[in-house]
């Protein structure tokens, strides 16, 4: 296969599978996206959302239902996975527990009639790219899950795949290996190069290592951007939420001025910023807990505090404004259960998405 | 000096492997023990006179040749058909149930029932004869029972389903994500089954091969009704039954159950030893 390759592209890929009582499910629907050559792609969704599914369909492990996947001009959605050569590192790394973990990176090679010498020769190397060198002889089962992980990544690479499939690789480990890890993720990446796509449900994650990211939901596309861009501008209330947005109040929809909405009801009043086209007569507002403060500026809005969640540097705090509502508010000022406040919110950062429907 | 006393002080935990400690010294040590003495006691001649007379008469120590020409043959027939059967069916699929209740069914039957059907079935005068002669595909009479073929036939019903089992549990307990990852490595179908579920396989197949042996060795019922049993399906445990109730000599007897169980240990350690030189790990592929 060409490594060389200048874009993999999907087009409308489908997976469709019949559930026990005959109806048909769309794993993944039509997700249409062009993958530049050594770009670094993180497909982000909830569990369920067709990420994997998607991963799966590329890979050929799962043959699709609908739309075509080439390289270039190349279609290869037909030919079994062996014939792809893609890269694979799995969720629980699939080491072969028979074998030495340099049988196990060397697998790979040796399917391919690989000459000894040369093989040896990219092993080495790429024993020592995930820095394992000296762990050669051991079996799978005698390595750390941090190590077997690494293996995983070895065994995928050494064959230099056109492109490095990864799912969920670090969803298995403790947090401060995960931390290491991705870090590690990433200087292979630099360092090699290799067209990436990662499959993850961790927003951070997907922030620190992506290009871009595809967030997906119920098998459907979300949004593709750039980590900032889905970050700071999530293109609709799902993403909002999945991106963090912990503040998700459905309120009337009032006077409108140049993207500028204002929000009424439950004893509040907000003015926000439209994302999307608003035509119905409510709307929903997302806001992040990081976006409030406490002290006076645009958006004041007077509340109680009902809970503090001590953390350290900053605490996180419930606060009951207007009528009922309870809004979730990070911040570095030291306040007390039943403390009154009064918040302040930009109204930039006050995103407006069509009301969803009895969510 | 009291620590010493506290070490030889038992555990009263001990006292629960007792019922399963009695149990194996009641019905397997002591009969065994009893039967090894009773095979060194023959009722004339030396301490050695029983093995004597079997290694030197033919009619006797032919039967071990012939059990292990029926038993061999027969097990490498089962597992060998066991293993390929057993991994197309490796998936979860709709029909896997009922294939699997399909080959399942003789277990419950016990060999008498087998060896009944095989008769009205397979005998000269029975339904195959009858339908190959109706259509004039074979005309000539079909000898399938009351010889080796017979055994064989009976043996290849009872123990396969057994192996069958045995196996289906072994191949589905290799993580399937393995096959996929050799998969995305390179590796088609038949090298997935070569360099992943051959070796993983090899142990589980080791472990079946030995215990479907031992059950084909000890042939009884099925070399009586559809075998020969005078001459070429004139098994050991026959033997054994002949000099225990119908010469009354027990301590023959014994030492013919002797020789049998050794025969049948001599095969089970050497596949055993073969055994340890595989990988006998988990056949998961990591974490989680």
């Amino acid at each position: 296969m060409n490594s060389n390759f200048k874009e993999l592209r999907l087009a409308a890929v489908s997976r469709h599978f019949d559930n026990p009582s005959g109806q048909r499910i769309a794993a993944l629907h039509e997700l249409t996206l062009t993958i530049g050559r050594g770009e670094f792609i993180c497909l982000l969704g909830p569990s369920g959302c067709g990420k994997t599914t998607a991963l799966n369909c590329i890979a050929g492990l799962l043959p699709v239902t609908g739309g075509t996947i080439s390289l270039d001009e190349r279609r290869i959605d037909l030919l079994p996975p062996e014939k792809r050569g893609f890269g694979m590192v799995f969720q629980n790394y699939a080491l072969f527990p028979h074998m030495t973990v340099r049988k196990n990176v060397a697998f790979g090679l040796m399917m391919r009639h690989t000459p000894a010498d040369e093989m040896k020769a990219r092993v080495a190397r790429a024993f020592k790219l995930v820095q394992l060198t000296g762990h050669e002889e051991k079996l799978p089962g005698q390595l750390s899950g941090g190590q077997q992980q690494r293996v995983a990544i070895a065994r995928a690479i050494v064959i230099e795949p056109p492109l490095l499939l990864m799912d969920e690789p670090l969803s298995n480990l403790d947090a401060k290996l995960r931390l290491e890890m991705r870090a590690e993720i990433r200087r292979i990446h630099k360092e090699l190069g290799r067209t990436t796509i990662y499959v993850t449900h961790d927003q951070d994650e997907a922030l620190s290592l992506a290009d871009r990211i595809v967030v997906m939901k119920d098998g459907l596309v979300q949004q593709v951007a750039g980590p900032e861009e889905v970050y700071a501008q999530p293109s609709n209330i799902h993403v909002a939420r999945f991106m963090g947005y912990r503040n998700v109040i459905t309120l009337k929809a009032g006077a409108r001025n140049a993207g500028r909405v204002t929000l009424e009801g439950q004893g509040l009043g907000i003015e926000g910023t439209a994302k999307q086209d608003l035509s119905g007569p409510q709307a929903t507002a997302a806001i992040r807990p990081e976006d409030i403060s406490i002290g006076a500026g645009p958006n004041p809005i007077d509340g109680k505090v009902e809970n503090v969640e001590y953390g350290g540097h900053e605490s996180l705090i419930d606060v009951r404004v207007g009528d009922s509502v309870l809004l979730h508010v990070r911040t570095g000022t030291r306040v007390q259960t039943g403390d009154e406040v009064t918040l302040t919110i930009s109204p930039e950062r006050v995103l407006v998405y069509p009301a969803e429907s009895a969510a | 000096m009291s620590a010493l006393a506290a070490r030889l002080k038992p555990d009263p935990a001990l006292l629960l492997v007792a019922p399963a400690v009695i149990f194996l010294l009641l019905f397997f040590i002591y009969p065994f023990g009893y039967g090894f003495w009773l095979s060194f006691t023959p009722v004339e001649g030396d301490w050695l006179a029983n093995y004597r007379k079997f290694f030197s008469d033919e009619h006797l120590w032919r039967t071990v040749i012939i059990t292990f020409q029926l038993s061999l043959p027969v097990t490498i027939l089962n597992v060998g058909l066991a293993l390929p059967i057993a991994f197309q069916l490796r998936r979860k699929t709709r029909y896997q149930r009922w294939v699997t209740t399909l080959l399942v069914i003789p277990i419950t039957l016990g060999t008498v029932l087998i060896a009944e059907g095989m008769l009205t079935y397979f005998g000269p005068r029975g339904w195959l004869s009858q339908f190959l002669q109706l259509l004039h595909i074979y005309d000539g009479p079909i000898r399938l029972t009351h010889n080796f073929a017979g055994v064989v036939i009976s043996l290849a019903i009872s123990g396969f389903p057994f192996c069958f089992l045995l196996m289906l549990s072994y191949v589905t307990g290799i993580d399937p994500t393995l096959a996929r990852a050799a998969a995305t490595l390179g590796a088609g179908p038949f090298e997935q089954f070569r360099q992943i579920y051959l070796p993983l396989l090899l142990p589980g197949l080791a472990m079946t091969f030995c215990l479907a042996f031992v059950q084909a060795f000890s042939v009884f019922p099925s070399a009586v009704l559809v075998g020969a049993p005078s001459g070429p399906t004139r098994v050991i445990s026959l033997a054994a039954y002949e000099a225990a109730f119908e010469q009354y000599d027990y301590s023959m007897a014994s030492a013919v159950a002797m020789i049998m169980g050794f025969a049948q240990l001599i095969v089970v350690v050497i596949v055993l030893a073969l055994r340890r030189s595989l990988y006998r790990g988990p056949v998961g592929g990591g974490k989680g």
